[in-house]
């Protein structure tokens, strides 16, 4: 393998990459007087200054509530909101955008699905298929609900290198099941799963599916018509935008058949006392003032990853993969958790002599910013049998130097507590 | 490297590899278990205490980081033979200097060894870790006061008809 050095020039044109990192600000700042390495991009990315730009520009000269003022500020504000929910159904190859609902989070867009869709349309006795990989928080809505309506959760059990059963998948799919709801990528331990052939299957047996992107969309393309999802949610602070919020996507026929989630300002057609009937999507999910701000900054985010290239993204995250997994792996007290053949930046291990905080610890010290825990996946750990692993997790802005860094801050680690 | 020797003493990595007081107490007087959600830290803490209200002895089961064990280890050698009220005295202090808000006075050496973790405070997101076996021993001694005993078994939380009232959570 390659020293860093060396691979800007085997990797080409991709020497660009460095421009592309120079517009992260975040990103020549400093720990404790050494520069920081940011290999913590599953659980938020930062933000490029054409995000934080645009954002600033927009509070300073264009901000006014949506869909609701009758004069040119907010005329205009809107516009600038429904564009880009124009923008993320093109990221998204959705049809309309009126598939696309603005949300807090991805985990308010499960949330969402399960109060609205699931409370309509799961009931006593029916089946909800999960996998062994997902974050808590495609979990517990389900069991939130399950619970309420006595469902029965069926899990999708994962291998010794972290890829979903498919056969015991085909096993679980029956007449009871009504909801199959699975990660694309895994945030503990990276896995692809292979989730258009897990919505073929379900789509044939009439079951409804709910796809968490939070950790796909800011890495590969997505296309939800080509996936064949019924729900597909994400969050905009894993893709190079604000926190505080998301995206729903609902196909059209399903998004139609969801009651209202929220209720509220700005999602009615008629309110008496008596009674109150409700606009169509996206705007029935949408009660309250939104995040006007943060979507202006999701458009600019859009724009950003447009620019730079999806696939161009995903080939340079997998080459800083590739790297990291080399040299990490020939680390001998090193475990990797997860190895997957289809896999997302991300690498999650134990070491033989050191908790993954002390391990956190060691690398904070040296300037390199990972996780430590369960990763809000306490299932998936139980499955590898481990109560937490270290997690670095790349971004395309990420160096290969910053790649060697982790290795000798991981080596450094495994010295200190062999003592 | 500085501030992580501060944080890393020798002593810390040798409580880690061997952890003193590690182990059930089957004549128990008093036990509670810890837990951190955040990082997965567990801790069961056990305490005897004798006919003058002294710890006679203390001890420790459960996994997580170096710090934490090294902390509960080093709880079990100052807090035995201590009368509760002064067992009490010293949880104060080691809850004081991790949090930052006191410093250790230079003639007051009462918390003796336990000094080594002051450097935790420059790391506030392992101060939990530091202080988990602290809140637990702290919850064993409070079911003196309410008057629950063990009868002479460490029961684990788990069996108790209200495990709540039996496990402190650092979150």
């Amino acid at each position: 393998m390659a020293k860093a050095s060396e691979m800007n020039t085997i990797t080409g044109k991709d020497v660009d990459f460095s421009r592309i990192r120079n517009q992260f600000p975040v990103l020549f700042s400093s720990v404790r007087g050494l520069p920081l390495a940011y290999l913590d991009n599953a659980a938020t990315t930062q933000k490029p200054w054409a995000v934080i730009n645009r954002m600033s520009e927009f509070d300073s000269a264009e901000y006014a509530t949506v869909r609701r003022g009758a004069y040119r500020l907010a005329e205009q504000a809107t516009q600038g909101f429904e564009d880009v929910r124009g923008k993320v159904a093109l990221f998204l190859k959705a049809n309309s955008p009126e598939e696309i609902v603005f949300t807090s989070g991805a985990t308010m867009g499960v949330n969402l699905v399960a109060a609205s869709w699931g409370r309509k349309f799961i009931g006593e006795g029916d089946e909800i298929i999960l996998s062994h990989l997902e974050h808590h928080a495609n979990i517990l809505p389900w069991q939130m609900l399950a619970q309420e309506k006595g469902a029965v959760i069926k899990v999708i059990p994962v291998n010794d290198i972290g890829e979903l059963d498919m056969e015991e998948f085909d096993r679980l799919l029956s007449n009871r099941t009504k909801l199959v709801a699975v990660t694309h990528v895994s945030n503990s331990i990276g896995t692809i799963n292979p989730v258009q052939a897990i919505c073929a299957k379900a789509r044939a047996a009439g079951v409804v599916t709910l796809v968490d992107g939070a950790q796909a969309a800011p890495h590969m393309n997505i296309d939800v018509r080509k996936i064949g999802c019924d729900f597909y949610v994400l969050s905009a602070h894993k893709m190079y935008g604000p926190s505080g919020l998301g995206v729903l996507y609902g196909r059209k026929e399903t998004l139609e058949r969801t009651p209202p989630f929220l209720t509220g300002g700005d999602m009615i057609e008629r309110v008496t006392f008596e009674k109150s009937t409700f606009v169509k999507p996206p705007h029935r999910f949408e009660a309250g003032t939104p995040a006007v701000t943060q979507v202006i900054g999701l458009g600019a985010a859009i724009d950003f990853l447009n620019s730079v290239g999806m696939e161009r993204i995903e080939r340079q995250e997998k080459k800083l993969l590739d790297y990291a997994t080399e040299l990490v792996s020939r680390i001998e007290t090193v475990s990797i958790i997860g190895n997957a053949r289809h896999k997302a930046a991300i690498i999650s291990f134990t070491l033989a002599d050191a908790h993954p905080h002390d391990v956190a610890t060691i690398l904070d010290s040296e300037g390199i910013a990972v996780r430590a825990g369960h990763h809000c996946a306490q299932p998936t750990m139980d499955r590898f049998c481990v109560a937490a692993t270290t997690r670095a997790s790349f971004s395309f802005y990420n160096t290969f130097e910053e790649v060697e860094r982790l290795v000798e801050g991981i080596k450094q680690a495994t010295d200190l507590f062999r003592g | 490297m500085s501030s992580i020797n501060e944080l890393y003493k020798r002593s810390i990595f040798d409580h880690n590899r061997n952890p003193r007081n590690f182990r059930a107490m089957e004549d128990a007087s008093h036990s509670c278990e810890g837990y951190n959600p955040l990082c997965g830290d567990k801790v069961h803490i056990y305490i005897r205490l004798d006919d003058s209200d002294m710890v006679e002895d203390v001890s420790f089961t459960g996994s997580g980081c170096a710090i934490f064990k090294a902390s509960a280890s080093f709880m079990t050698g100052a807090i035995r033979g201590k009368t509760q009220d002064q067992a009490k005295e010293t949880v104060t202090k080691f809850l004081d200097m991790v949090a930052g808000s006191s410093d250790p006075e230079p003639e007051d050496t009462s918390l003796g060894k336990l000094s080594i973790f002051q450097g935790v405070r420059e790391f506030p997101s392992r101060v939990k870790c530091a202080t988990l076996a602290w809140h637990a021993l702290t919850c064993a001694m409070d079911k003196v006061a309410s008057g629950e005993a063990n009868n002479g078994t460490a029961t684990p939380a788990k069996d108790e008809s209200e495990p709540e009232r039996n496990v402190v959570s650092t979150e």
